[in-house]
């Protein structure tokens, strides 16, 4: 998902900026062999920053393109298997959007929606970390877990609407346990995948230190499956958000999904892209956040070389 | 950095250089060694006695696959004994310990801690102060030249700074045996050499018992004190030699006539254990 990171680089001088150091006249081999590393270690760093200048030039210059699109295709009523006749146009959307933002009651939708992911994704994180950890530290865990991981894992969010009504005692409660269902397997996973691949030489290395298993865990499996944990924890925050709006869309009257699938029942058709536009926009703010969050526990594997 | 911490340090370095003398003293009484049940069963250590002395440094040189690294895993605690024990200092050993320090072939620094932290966490963990784990995990920083790194990562340094800062993470707990099991295998011949005369500093400046373990027979004269040659699978000890070399070694040394008949010796040993392995494979196969 490097349209998340691309986001917080800052855009970058042209790489004519370059200061070329200027070489002693007299043959200096010793004094001269360092500043020409310097002078190749710069151009690097520049050549580097001007590539990511560069894809964030082009990741743009191509979300430009496919509004283009977007917009003559509903301008021209373009009607070939794929029907745009009654697709609302990009500047439809944008009016309807901007009209939104002067109604307390569409910020009321967003704000619920917010408070369920946090509610249900805090969950899944606690649960979801101590369980990986568990399983993957201990085999009768492990037996005792999996089956169920197995099983209830293919299942989709909205397989879980019936029961979840059902099962629990209001509908805020059944659309956050299906939100939290949707966090809490891929955190489950990744947290397994990170403890199963500590290598066994450090914990090795650890225990000839003197620690003993609490400390091994603290000091070594912990930390040598953070990377992976990490991972989880976005995917699981994307997941999540596409659970939320399973459970949004068949009970309650707040939240971003309820708000969409009302303007489809309403035939309000700038709604839904302004629905749609508004969970994707969300999704990927959370998961930059988390990734952001995550970054200075991981700060050690940027420095690899 | 207050006096108290110093003179902790200078305690603990005090104190080391006097025990070292009676310190370390590794005796392996009839250790037999195999993995598996049934047919599946592989012996990997034939019963094998010896005796190290304290401040001794002894090489265990061998074929790949004679169990020589079982062996000096049998001594760090991480492999227990079919048969017989391990005494570190008259105290069985029945796992992994600080008395023993072990350098391992691979890196096994953790990333994820600085330099100075991967030094300092044997201290820690025996429940020294930071302000005292610091202070020591510098002294060893020192030893082996790498002050200036000790906020870099391990990912930041080179595989021979990595085995270094390994070498210093074991010796901060004092340990009265270091186990080294082939650290320089996985460098490149320059570098090899260079620690290896890194590792003759480190020794003489802070003295222990050394247990390494090798198949280059460079390596194991120019290091060793002793050199105990283990045969092909199951592996035993079948030559304990004295290397008559004198000290401080120096890399010039590697052409003087003592060391190449010492040579030819451990050639002569291992080119018949490597012929009888091989045999065995063609026979099996």
């Amino acid at each position: 998902m490097s349209y998340a990171l691309a986001n917080n680089k800052p855009p970058e001088k042209a790489p004519d900026a370059v200061q070329v150091p200027s070489l002693p006249d007299q043959p200096m081999p010793n004094a001269s062999l360092p500043s020409n590393n310097e002078r190749m270690a710069g151009r690097l760093a520049q050549a580097v920053k001007s590539k990511q200048a560069q894809s964030i030039l082009v990741g743009g210059l191509s979300l430009c393109l496919g509004i283009l699109l977007w917009h003559l295709a509903t301008l021209y009523k373009f009607n070939f298997f794929i029907n745009f006749e009654n697709i609302p146009s990009p500047l439809k959307v944008a009016d309807a959007f901007v009209g939104h933002l002067a109604e307390p009651v569409f910020y009321t939708h967003i704000l619920v929606s917010i408070r369920r992911i946090l509610i249900a994704y805090g969950m899944a994180v606690l649960l979801g970390v101590a369980i990986g950890l568990a399983v993957g530290r201990s085999r009768l865990a492990r037996a005792a877990v999996l089956p169920y991981i197995e099983v209830i894992r293919p299942i989709p969010a909205v397989a879980w609407i019936p029961l979840a009504i059902l099962m629990w005692p209001t509908e805020e409660s059944s659309i956050i346990y299906i939100t939290f269902l949707g966090a809490l397997f891929p955190i489950i996973l990744n947290t397994i995948h990170g403890v199963e691949q500590t290598p066994e030489v450090m914990i090795r290395a650890a225990l000839s230190l003197g620690a003993n298993k609490l400390q091994v865990f603290w000091h070594v499996v912990l930390p040598a499956a953070l990377p992976s944990i990490a991972t989880g924890l976005a995917i699981g925050m994307g997941v999540s958000w596409f659970s939320l709006l399973a459970g949004e869309i068949i009970s309650g009257q707040y939240g971003i999904g309820y708000f969409t699938w009302d303007a489809y029942s309403l035939i309000n058709y700038p709604d839904i892209v302004v629905g749609m536009l508004v969970i994707g926009g969300l999704g990927t703010l959370s998961t930059f956040l988390i990734k952001v969050v995550t970054r200075p526990a991981l700060r050690w594997k940027e420095l690899q070389r | 950095m207050n006096t108290s911490v110093i003179s902790i340090q200078h305690n603990l370095m005090q104190k080391h250089r006097q025990d070292s003398k009676e310190r370390g003293h590794v005796s392996i009484e009839s250790v037999g060694i195999s993995f598996g049940e049934g047919t599946n069963r592989s012996i990997a250590v034939r019963e094998t006695s010896l005796t190290i002395k304290p401040g001794e440094f002894v090489c265990i040189l061998g074929p790949s696959g004679c169990g020589k690294s079982t062996l000096l895993n049998s001594v760090a605690g991480y492999v227990t004994p079919t048969t017989g024990r391990v005494l570190v200092d008259n105290e069985a050993v029945t796992g992994p310990g600080p008395d023993r320090g072990m350098v391992f072939q691979q890196y096994s620094l953790l990333p994820w801690k600085t330099v100075l932290e991967n030094i300092a966490f044997g201290p820690r963990l025996a429940g020294h102060s930071a302000a005292e784990c610091h202070s020591i995990a510098r002294t060893f920083l020192a030893m082996i030249g790498l002050s200036k790194m000790e906020k870099r990562y391990p990912g930041e340094l080179s595989g021979g700074m990595q085995q270094r800062v390994g070498i210093a993470r074991a010796l901060a707990n004092y340990p009265s045996v270091l186990l080294m099991d082939e650290p320089f295998g996985a460098l490149d011949a320059q570098t090899r050499l260079m620690m290896q005369e890194s590792l003759l500093d480190i020794w003489s400046e802070f003295g222990t018992t050394v247990l390494f373990v090798t198949h280059d027979v460079d390596e194991a004269i120019f290091l060793a004190d002793r050199i105990l040659i283990m045969s092909a699978s199951p592996g035993t000890v079948i030559a304990d030699l004295q290397v008559e070399l004198e000290r401080p070694r120096q890399s010039e040394m590697a052409t003087s006539e003592a060391f190449v008949a010492l040579k030819r010796t451990c050639l002569q040993y291992i080119r018949a254990e490597s012929m009888k392995a091989f045999e065995l494979r063609e026979c099996n196969a």
